[in-house]
């Protein structure tokens, strides 16, 4: 049975894009049959993260107006075949996605895959909302930063009361997903911690994604991190989510870099 | 170098409980206003339309604030009214200091 996943998190920046392409492409590295949406509407992204911008036909929009078949609009990934990209649209007016033509679409993906992503645009406005409608789960996608951590609240109390599943009394299964976190300056007391962040959240943890080099690296070449290299410290915590997500126990371990002999002669500390 | 040894000339206080309990305060407050008419809309509203029926008020001078703290808030209202109100009465009715 299909899966609808929204990758959502209220505040901008704090790696909703990047985390879909990672999770999409993990889930689809373990044989899953996936499709990631694009729901940024104007802003579009998660093509250029995942490789795919010189592909870009047809979109979203197109989809939902009826100009273009699904199948027209689906993009395979170069590397996974059984990854596929549905990009937004570049240009035209967020107004018009609609709730009955993403409901129509959505239904129809539910045929195809296993599972379908959703990548949501920041904020609460039409976009996330559509992002998040047809949703059976939700990762939450939060910094150790005050301004975060009150916009992934935010964003669960729309979770509890905006989407469907809300709305015929059932829950959308949500998940934590600790971006951008530093082990050292939590330590240190200087970032807040994972305990603090669920005990605040009260919503179970999927995994934490450590600050690193190789999430950058990986945009760069637009490729998902978990595929440009998978021995990363991200891309192992990228597949230990996945794994969770299909519903295996996976010790929680922040992964971290494996230092080279001259970086620990010289003392670096991985950015 | 040795982390203690890094604290202990840089006197910074590790900030991360401050961000907690911040978070704490804030989020106990707007879950309890998740869903609700905003409140302090309301309440400017509904001052204004009663204090309205004795004095002649310019609806922009009225602000309602909310001063949240940690046991308690503060609920601040503050109506500017012209000097000469006394005068302005309607149905020739005195108002005393509102």
């Amino acid at each position: 049975m299909a899966n609808v996943l929204v990758v959502t998190s209220g505040k901008g920046g704090v790696g909703k894009t990047t985390s879909t392409a990672a999770l999409g492409a993990a889930l689809a590295q373990a044989g899953e049959r996936v499709v990631v949406i694009d729901f940024d509407v104007g802003l579009r992204n998660l093509d250029l993260v995942m490789g795919a911008e010189r592909r870009v036909v047809f979109d979203l929009i197109n989809v939902v107006q009826g100009v273009a078949k699904l199948q027209q609009a689906l993009i395979r990934d170069k590397r996974l075949e059984n990854l596929w990209l549905l990009p937004a649209s570049q240009t035209r007016d967020k107004d018009a996605l609609t709730d009955e033509g993403i409901g129509r679409i959505i239904a129809e993906l539910r045929t195809k895959f296993d599972w379908i992503l959703c990548d949501s645009p920041a904020g609460i406005e039409r976009g996330a909302m559509l992002a998040m409608r047809y949703a059976d789960e939700a990762v939450i996608v939060t910094n150790p930063e005050v301004s975060s951590v009150r916009d992934s609240d935010r964003i669960i109390g729309m979770l509890d009361s905006k989407t469907v599943k809300a709305e015929r009394g059932e829950r959308v299964t949500k998940h934590i997903l600790i971006t951008r976190y530093d082990p050292a300056r939590a330590a240190r007391g200087e970032m807040l911690s994972i305990d603090d962040i669920l005990e605040i959240l009260a919503t179970p943890l999927l995994g934490i994604i450590p600050e690193s080099q190789d999430v950058l690296r990986a945009s760069n070449v637009g490729s998902p991190v978990t595929l440009n290299n998978a021995a990363s410290a991200p891309a192992r915590a990228y597949t230990d989510a996945v794994r969770r997500l299909m519903g295996e126990t996976v010790d929680m371990i922040v992964p971290t870099e494996r230092r080279g002999l001259m970086n620990r002669l010289l003392g670096r500390r991985a950015a | 170098m040795n982390m203690n040894l890094l604290r202990l000339f840089n006197s910074r206080k590790a900030t991360a409980p401050v961000a907690r309990e911040r978070l704490q305060i804030l989020l106990a407050h707007e879950r309890g206003l998740r869903g609700q008419p905003d409140l302090l809309a309301t309440l400017r509203e509904e001052i204004l339309a009663v204090v309205s029926k004795h004095i002649q008020l310019d609806p922009d001078k009225v602000t309602v604030r909310l001063d949240r703290g940690p046991a308690v808030s503060k609920l601040e209202v503050d109506i500017e009214v012209p000097n000469n109100f006394e005068h302005e009465v309607r149905g020739n009715r005195r108002v005393g200091a509102v």
